[in-house]
């Protein structure tokens, strides 16, 4: 057993854990109850567990403890709140940018990620970063998230 | 952010938090929750009909939700709340926020004034399964949650007549405040006429809905109401139920489909972290384990020996080798006369089509918790939490699965992602039941991806469909005929059928496949699936016509095999298989005519909804109004063209129209869908925008289906292989995303249409006559790859 310290949503935590090759996503949703990141395959190839790794998306299905140990994690609680929502979130929420949600960490995340550091970034820039990794939506709201990102990006929510 | 409590359990989320906090107060009966949330039970104007009080069981019996009582539907507190109980879930779609709609509207309060449970069984009413494009039908319809608010309604305001001594003609009500309309200083509050008691009262079926053209809430595009904590994070999904005490459990399934289990060697697991349970019952195989790794690990190191299984049918030959198959064959509609009128034709056109099997493939992997105590008998129970479209349709079935009485199983619903019909939602949950039952302790199950695509879901089957039309000299199709072939093998689970889906099976429950049998005449034109076009009449015996069209001459024959693998709803469950071929042909008749494909249609139509959704979609999209293919249009490189589809879906439940534009790369074979214009009249839009958002999922969602989706198996070796998002792609981000219109119609009075399915039946036709409009090239075969274009291109 090991004690792996890293910084969730803010928190500094640690945690005790026995295989230093657990994923990241079973620590945050069963250890810590986060809701946030999602299994959707276990082989970061859907992206419903994204979350930030000091600032960066990275799938949290196929990242070990032992790689997370030492980093910042932000999932997609530590943006904002139902009450107060980061502005990424407030854009999702004004175009009714979902179906199930279910998806939500992946096309946010990686949207907040790359507009965060090219502001004003248009439509065709987001898709084309949203395409550079393998990210899915079975419900196929692709329109309004993307529409939802361009605000977002456009500072026009 | 403070993180959680790890410790804490966390609630179902398909309660509110107060509603389960009055929930555990009051113990589990739904008579003592009513109390808890304020609710006295005392004499209200009884109707005569004993109120079935609560059996002291921990799990509510059976029939304790009498759906004909308006208490089973709505409570009104003294506190002014309101809370109204339903059977039909939200999953995604939208309907949650509708029912909030319909409830606020029917009593006249504000939505932030009610609470709505919905889905678990023992207290809310058994509305079977949310699915179909059937919740606007069952809650707007008779004996459904509209008539039990506006059976309340009409006793609030006979007691408000009563009280404010006043006729209710008299009287106006605003936000739960029943005033005098002379003198709205003279009021009562619908907490002050209740106070706190029951109604007592059955479902008026003659009370009065709100006269549409007086909505304020109801068709106003009002925001969903799940959204706000799903876009931060806060939502709680079936994913993320965690009960004290919970095990982790996985599910080991045979490599090779339909192999048995001959041994299980648990000391291959013996001593590994986490201190893992082998599950074993007859070909039902699990772990469970402490924590979700521990189980994946002691999963993947459990030794199975299977046997070898019969063989599947060729991959590469399922469309020969479903026509071969002894069948059970019905009619649709057969006027008996399609040999001759075909003679009269000048031009006789015939073609065949091909639709593969295709995953529902929910983007989360199935995940249920269950907590079964006492083993089995009468003395255990179960409790379950599922993101199950049917509550008691699971709970009747995994009573069964368990050997424990319904009436000690409790299902509560918490959504999951987008299921789009019958994924491994219920599978899984009886994954988690048999696991729990074994160790005696709450068990959760997620699936891998590998477990949800080879043995998690029911598919939706493989069709072949092959049709023939005689047309006149004057242009006018005379005859149509239509033969088609589909697999089955069970579907929904149920309490007689627990083995229509894999781990039923696995248990030893038979899975009903079909049986051979010659069809019969039909004594109806039954057109539920679609089998037959929108372009026949519809004549059966001497019933008046029941079609949409004009062609009286016609015939329409399905044969059903049994499937190699479990079958069941896939949104628009055949619907779509069988208006793929029926749309692409007429359009295939429209250019052997060489006419229009809107005018053709229209020229066959004489449904007059179905014809205003085609014209305006066609109006939205600008339709380019010539026969196809385009003229022009080089048999090289890049070329566009448009195409159009219609159908009243279901053959009477819902009215809609697409028209596809096209760009295909003809030496690469890529298409690419650059517009989707889409109409639809499901009657009055509930949510407009609503509506729109699930218009749009539906186009892109049969975008998918269209161009990349099919299950795909290796039969020398047993195995499908499908098992993860490479093997079976989908439309994924960065792809080019069409421009998506949408147009709504609907008249105010009509009544309430399915609407979920309509646009994703279209699609796929109407993406295969933009390209044949294009390239001239037909695509008769589901999915339209770069290489089945260039096969079709050249054959």
């Amino acid at each position: 057993m090991a004690a792996y310290s890293l910084t969730v949503n803010g928190n500094s935590v640690s945690l005790d854990v026995d295989d230093p090759n657990t994923p990241l996503l079973y620590l945050l949703q069963d250890n810590l109850q986060l809701n946030g990141p999602k299994f959707g395959c276990g082989l970061g190839q859907c992206g419903c567990c994204t979350v930030l790794l000091d600032g960066q998306p990275i799938r949290s299905c196929i990242t070990a403890i032992s790689d997370s140990a030492g980093h910042a994690v932000t999932t997609i609680e530590g943006l904002g709140t139902t009450d107060n929502p980061h502005p990424i979130q407030q854009s999702f929420i004004n175009q009714q940018a979902m179906h199930c949600g279910y998806c939500l960490s992946g096309p946010m995340l990686y949207g907040k990620a790359f507009i965060d550091q090219n502001p004003g970034a248009t439509r065709d820039q987001i898709l084309a970063v949203l395409g550079q990794t393998q990210l899915l939506c079975r419900c196929h709201s692709h329109s309004r998230m993307l529409q939802a990102l361009v605000n977002y990006a456009q500072g026009t929510i | 952010m403070k993180l959680r409590d790890a410790a804490k359990p966390i609630e179902p989320r398909s309660m509110t938090p107060d509603a389960y906090a009055a929930l555990k107060k009051a113990g589990s009966s739904r008579r003592d929750f009513l109390r808890g949330a304020g609710v006295m039970i005392i004499g209200f104007s009884m109707t005569g009909k004993a109120t079935k009080l609560a059996a002291q069981s921990p799990i509510n019996p059976t029939g304790l939700v009498d759906a004909t009582l308006v208490d089973s539907w709505v409570a009104i507190g003294a506190d002014e709340s309101i809370t109204a109980y339903s059977g039909k879930c939200e999953f995604g779609q939208g309907f949650q926020t509708v029912q909030y709609q319909l409830i606020a509207e029917e009593l006249s309060v504000s939505m932030s004034n009610v609470k709505l449970i919905f889905c678990d069984t023992g207290f809310t009413p058994d509305q079977g399964v949310t699915s179909g494009s059937q919740s606007h039908l069952a809650e707007f319809g008779p004996g459904g949650l509209r008539q039990a608010l506006d059976t309340a309604r009409d006793a609030l305001m006979q007691l408000a007549s009563q009280q404010l001594d006043a006729p209710v003609g008299q009287l106006v009500v605003q936000n739960g405040v029943v005033s005098l309309q002379s003198d709205p200083t003279q009021s009562v509050t619908y907490g002050q006429l209740v106070q706190g008691a029951r109604f007592n009262l059955t479902l008026n079926s003659n009370t009065v809905p709100k006269d549409p053209s007086q909505y304020t809430i109801l068709g106003t595009s009002v925001p969903r109401v799940d959204i706000p904590a799903k876009a931060t994070g806060q939502f709680q999904y079936v994913q993320n139920v965690r009960v004290r005490g919970m095990l982790h459990g996985k599910v080991v399934r045979s490599p090779i489909w339909g192999a048995h289990v001959v041994s299980v060697d648990q000391s291959s697991v013996a001593g590994m972290p986490g201190n893992p349970q082998v599950v074993v019952n007859k070909d039902f195989v699990g772990v469970v384990a402490d924590t979700e790794w521990h189980a994946l690990m002691a999963a993947a190191a459990l030794n199975v020996t299977w046997s070898n299984a019969d063989p599947l049918p060729s991959f590469t030959g399922l469309y020969d080798y479903i026509q071969q198959q002894p069948s059970s064959d019905s009619y649709t509609v057969n006027s008996g006369d399609t040999a001759q009128t075909l003679q009269q034709a000048v031009q006789v056109v015939s073609a065949q089509y091909l639709h593969p099997y295709q995953m529902h493939g929910a983007i989360a992997s199935s995940c249920a918790v269950a907590d079964v105590q006492g083993g089995t008998g009468a003395n255990a129970t179960a409790k379950i939490w599922s993101a199950t479209q049917g509550v008691y349709p699971q709970r009747d079935s995994v009573a069964v699965v368990l050997g424990i009485p319904n009436s000690n199983v409790r299902v509560t619903f918490v959504e999951g992602s987008g299921c789009y019909g019958c994924n491994g939602n219920d599978n899984v949950s009886f994954d988690a039941a048999l696991l729990s039952q074994a160790v005696g302790k709450p068990v959760r199950v997620q699936y891998s991806r590998k477990d949800e695509n080879t043995a998690g879901e029911n598919y939706g089957p493989a069709h072949v469909n092959k049709l023939m039309a005689g047309v006149d000299k004057n242009g006018q199709v005379i005859a149509w005929t239509s033969e088609a072939w589909t697999l089955s093998k069970g579907g929904r689970p149920s309490a007689t059928a627990p083995g229509n889906i894999i781990t039923g099976a696995l248990v030893g429950f038979p899975a009903p496949v079909p049986t051979p049998s010659a069809a019969t005449p039909p004594k109806t034109f039954a057109n539920n699936s679609n089998t037959a076009c929108n372009y026949v009449t519809g004549v059966v015996g001497t019933n008046p016509p029941a079609g949409t069209g004009t062609i009286a001459s016609q015939q329409v024959l399905v044969h059903s095999i049994p499937s190699p693998y479990f079958t069941g709803p896939l949104r628009s469950p055949e619907r779509l298989q069988n208006t793929f071929a029926n749309e692409s042909f007429m359009d295939e008749v429209a250019a052997a005519a060489k006419a229009d494909p809107v005018q053709f249609r229209l020229k066959h139509l004489k449904d007059q909804r179905l014809i205003a959704v085609l014209n305006a979609a066609a109006t939205a999209a600008n339709w380019d109004t010539r026969p196809s293919p385009k003229p022009g249009n080089a048999r090289t490189g890049v070329v566009t063209g448009r195409g159009v589809s219609c159908v009243l879906y279901e053959g009477n439940n819902g009215y809609c129209a697409l028209i596809a534009q096209v760009s295909v790369d003809q030496d690469a074979g890529m298409i690419t869908v650059t517009n989707l214009t889409a109409s639809q009249d499901s009657g009055p839009p509930s949510n407009p925008d609503g509506l729109r958002n699930q218009m749009e999922g539906g186009a892109l969602q049969g975008m998918s289906r269209a161009l990349f989706e099919e299950v795909k198996w290796n039969d020398q070796a047993g195995i499908i292989t499908s098992t993860d998002w490479t093997s079976y792609p989908v439309f994924e981000w960065g792809m080019p995303i069409p421009q998506i219109k949408t147009v709504l119609l609907g008249p105010l009075n009509a009544p309430k249409l399915g609407a979920g399915e309509c646009t994703i039946t279209l699609v796929g036709s109407a993406i295969a006559n933009a390209v044949f409009d294009a390239t001239g090239v037909r695509m008769r075969r589901i999915p339209f790859t770069p290489s089945n274009f260039l096969a079709a291109k050249g054959s």
